[in-house]
């Protein structure tokens, strides 16, 4: 089966005042159809960035994007870092949509819920105001907006939060993109209302056969909805698994130290949360070793000269370490 | 094991990459912003020319800004008919020397700019922090009254005040110094909003902190930066106006060089001897300009965001 | 939303008798007015005897019900120089001075806010660069120092436009002023120009930085529509309030402006009064040039609301 979408070695750098910014260091990734890829880190891991990167969507005037990143639909393929803007445009809100985190700061103040939803279905399927109106009361339904023929004519900050997220879901999947980056939809949300837009993505991707990445920080989110989880930090992909491999056998301390710090519900207080110690890097260098070295408790002299390539640790299980974590000893290559 | 020099950094919170560095590495900081928005430089130097003339007119002024020479009168400047070097920008009709009046004339702006503005600062701030820190009723209160008056048109009252006070120098300065007052009250306070919607203040707090304390720790330095943006465009606009009052005949006795009070007496001859008042107004312009560059150079250098253009 | 207007008109009522209040006490700021009116040349006796006849010597408090009271009648006072009522006076000027006014603000929103859109949305280029300039110089040309330049250049040398004075042309029986309108609303309009480029400039390039224009952008809308419902239609909320400030700034600047060019409006009319220490009519004309600028502000909030549905739903 090949991939939807196909990373490699994708770079962003952002040029500012005080330095360069190294934000993604060397992507790569194939995105097979109809799976959750759930890409995860903390803020300035780059998770965000890197998808930005994608689709142009970084100011132009200080981001420098390098890599290639093929997308195939039907039979056409594009490289989606080698196009026109005009041709990129045509893609974006079609074939590959975002939803965003801060549905107030990401929707139009002065325009209503209905013409946001409109507006995508009249530029690139080409419906005039009439059909637009019908089909976008239709998917406000869907998202389970209520009242939705006289939702249409409200706006965003007559919505509440929840209700906002389901709207930002609904104009994201308007045209029936193939691919759904869901930019921590949830984060900003409490836990109930969580699990709903959770399980309402869930249901829609079946539904329209999406393809979705979901970029979050919340290992439990994460639990509940990815198929395959790529884990970033300080703009490098550290670990590549399916779910239950990851949650299972991580590979990489970084992953582990993560793990290690979710709550559980049912825990006794006693057991205190293991946080990692120390903060990330601040990315104005380009990184010539394991970026994790000053953090990491196996660290060792190796992690200081080179940067790890990609281990692989099982079928479909990567890692860029040069620590065995299963054999707890520094790998030994032949 | 290999030492990497942001080993330091790694351990630390980056909560504001300049932090760390010592007042020297500031300093160098800022020139390099300076230097690479040269209008701001440019314009500091031309503020600094202004304040110079000031600081040392008796001594570059080649005649006596007083001295009346009915002989000399209504002489056009150096390079036009009828000029000599002796009076490069021509004289009044009175034969005073207009490039002398001139120079004198920035005694009486730049010391109305300057001390108004630090009447309206102090006081401003003063106000503007009570109003933010307390909040509640007294915030309500002050807030109304501050927006009140800057929605009403400024000059009308000043000029119907300087008409009531009588032409002094001292009025002058009062004068633009509490009418500034509000537009500084209403800066600080919405700093001091921002700095408690950010958490700081109640952070302090919490770990029981006294109100003086925070107010100096943790609110002034952040005000000073907006502040004294502010005042440089207050004290360029405290300039403008009393220029404006003088041209009326509001400011400064007429025996004072003022440009205001030159622009006034040369209006008259603008059809015949028009670098009465051209001159003195150029160097209203000249002021204005170089406060207004620097001004801006400053704004932009406190704004986090614009350091985020490419190199 | 109706709580809302509801609430600005109550606010500008309460300013106007503020106004009323700061216009009365000014009068009494020196302690005692009727030195402010007199030549020096009078005596004691003629001093004591106007005094009365103004009604001075009464308590303060007794004055101001009474000023309160001419005042919502519309009495206050008679101007001592043309001895008539000051409200006549201020009445036959308001006119002109509004078509001043309006003229120039015409005029700074076409040049400003179209200098400030293109400026904004174009950054680091040309257009960036004019707007900034343009935003400079409103900043440090004075008004009335440009005033007499534009005298000197284009009535004087150039001959295009009279030196001064409102003349006018008849036009379905209303008198319209003519030309002669152009130099002294293109002098007051500099400032407003320039504080309006600045202004569109930098709301512009906020609004571009909005999480709202990445989402469009995101869905692949059409740039033209992303400029005009995402950016401008935005960018033009608070410049409907800084519109509004700017009528303070006009109003203000008519002082110089019907000076220089003889213009008869409220501006010229304050100059004269204090300079001929007319203070009835100092009074009465400042309160006047209030109420338009209030009642120009108030005209501003109703805008507003229209243009923003965040206040106009709740």
């Amino acid at each position: 089966m090949s991939s939807i979408l196909s990373v490699k070695n994708l770079t962003t750098r952002f040029n500012t005042f005080d330095g360069t910014v190294y934000a993604v260091n060397g992507v790569d990734f194939e995105l097979q159809p109809g799976e959750t890829l759930a890409v995860v880190g903390e803020s300035g891991s780059g998770k965000s960035v890197s998808v930005l990167s994608l689709l142009g969507l970084l100011p132009a005037e200080s981001a420098e994007v390098k890599g290639t990143a093929h997308f195939q639909t039907k039979d056409t393929q594009t490289d989606l870092l080698a196009i026109s803007k005009e041709k990129l445009n045509k893609i974006r809100g079609k074939h590959i949509s975002i939803v965003f985190q801060d549905a107030l700061r990401s929707l139009n103040p002065v325009l209503t819920v209905g013409e946001q939803i409109s507006e995508s279905l009249m530029t690139h399927m080409g419906y005039n105001k009439r059909q637009a109106y019908t089909r976008a009361v239709e998917l406000l339904e869907n998202v389970g907006i209520s009242y939705p023929e006289k939702r249409f004519y409200s706006y965003p900050h007559q919505f509440s939060g929840g209700m906002r997220q389901r709207a930002m879901i609904a104009i994201a999947i308007a045209c029936e993109p193939e691919i759904l980056v869901a930019d921590e939809p949830t984060t900003a949300l409490d836990v109930t209302i969580q699990t709903q837009i959770v399980e309402l993505t869930r249901r829609l991707q079946r539904e329209m056969g999406m393809t979705v990445i979901w970029i979050t920080h919340d290992l439990g989110v994460v639990a509940g909805i990815a198929d395959r989880v790529i884990v970033m930090y300080a703009g490098m992909p550290i670990e590549l698994a399916k779910v239950d491999d990851l949650y299972e056998n991580a590979q990489h301390p970084y992953t582990e130290g993560l793990l290690g710090a979710i709550p559980e519900l049912g825990e006794t207080g006693q057991n205190r949360l293991i946080s990692i110690g120390g903060a990330p890097p601040d990315l104005f260098e380009a990184p010539k070793h394991c970026q994790f070295a000053w953090r990491c408790p196996y660290v060792f002299e190796r992690c200081w000269k080179e940067i790890p390539p990609n281990y692989q640790v099982e079928e479909g299980h990567y890692t860029k370490c040069f620590y065995d974590m299963s054999a707890q000893q520094a790998r030994d290559e032949e | 094991m290999e030492e990497n020099t942001s080993n330091e950094k790694a351990t630390g919170l980056i909560v504001d990459e300049q932090a760390d560095r010592s007042i020297a590495a500031k300093l160098v900081y800022v020139a390099r912003l300076l230097w690479r928005d040269k209008a701001g430089l440019i314009g500091l130097v031309m503020f600094l020319l202004v304040v110079f003339a000031a600081a040392f007119s008796p001594w570059i002024t080649p005649h006596n800004p007083m001295q009346q020479d009915i002989q000399a009168s209504k002489q056009a400047p150096a390079w036009a008919e009828g000029g000599s070097t002796e009076y490069l920008l021509g004289t009044d009709s009175l034969g005073r020397d207009v490039l002398s009046r001139i120079i004198y004339g920035s005694r009486v702006s730049i010391t109305v700019g300057f001390l108004g503005v630090m009447m309206a600062f102090t006081l401003g701030m003063m106000i503007g922090l009570i109003s933010g820190y307390k909040g509640g009723r007294t915030d309500n209160i002050i807030m109304t009254l501050v927006n009140m008056v800057l929605s009403l048109p400024y000059l009308v009252f000043v000029v119907f005040v300087a008409a009531i006070l009588g032409n002094s120098l001292l009025n002058v300065i009062l004068i633009f110094g509490l009418t500034d007052i509000p537009i500084f009250v209403r800066v600080t306070r919405g700093e001091v909003l921002r700095l408690r919607e950010e958490g700081f203040i109640e952070a302090a707090q919490s770990i029981g902190q006294k109100t003086p304390r925070i107010i100096f720790k943790h609110i002034m330095p952040n005000l000073l930066g907006p502040l004294i943006t502010l005042a440089t465009f207050e004290m360029s606009a405290m300039i403008f106006y009393e220029a404006g009052l003088g041209f009326l005949g509001l400011s400064v006795p007429p025996s004072i060089p003022s440009w205001g009070n030159m622009l006034a007496m040369g209006r008259q001859y603008l059809t015949v001897y028009p670098w009465m008042s051209v001159y003195p107004g150029l160097a209203i312009v000249f002021t204005g300009f170089g406060m207004n560059l620097f001004g801006d150079w400053l704004r932009d250098a406190m704004d986090p965001r614009m350091r985020q253009k490419k190199k | 939303m109706l709580r809302y207007l509801l609430s600005r008109v109550m606010y500008s009522l309460a300013l106007l008798v503020g106004v009323l209040f700061i216009v009365f006490i000014l009068l009494h700021l020196t302690g005692d007015p009727v030195s402010l009116m007199v030549s020096r040349q009078a005596s004691p006796e003629e001093i004591d005897s106007l005094r009365q006849e103004l009604g001075f010597n009464r308590p303060i408090l007794v004055q101001f019900a009474d000023f309160v009271k001419g005042a919502v009648q519309g009495d206050f006072g008679n101007s001592f120089r043309y001895r008539v009522p000051a409200l006549e006076l201020v009445l036959k000027r308001i006119p002109a001075t509004v078509e001043l006014a309006t003229a120039a603000l015409i005029m700074a929103i076409l040049m400003g806010v179209t200098m400030g859109i293109l400026g904004g949305s174009n950054p680091n280029t040309i257009f960036d660069s004019i707007a900034r300039g343009l935003g400079l110089l409103g900043q440090t040309i004075p008004t009335f120092w440009l005033g007499l330049i534009m005298i000197l250049v284009f009535a004087l040398n150039l001959g295009w436009f009279p030196t001064y004075g409102r003349e006018t042309f008849q036009l379905f029986g209303l008198h319209l002023p003519d030309k002669s309108i152009i130099l002294p609303a293109f002098t007051l309009s500099l400032f407003t120009t320039g504080q309006l480029t600045r202004f569109t400039r930098s709301a512009v390039m906020e609004v571009m930085n909005e999480d709202y224009v990445t989402t469009a952008r995101s869905k692949g809308l059409h740039k033209m529509r992303i400029y005009l419902k995402y950016i401008l239609k935005n960018a033009a909320i608070p410049l409907v309030s800084i519109i509004g400030v700017q009528f303070s700034y006009l109003l203000s600047g008519s002082i110089y402006v019907e000076t220089i060019f003889a213009w008869p409006g409220l501006g010229n009319l304050l100059a004269e009064a204090v300079g001929t220490r007319d203070f009835f009519l100092v009074q009465a004309t400042a309160f006047f040039t209030s109420f338009v600028v209030i009642g120009l502000h108030l005209l501003t909030d109703f805008v507003y609301v229209l243009v923003d549905p965040r206040i106009r739903y709740k």
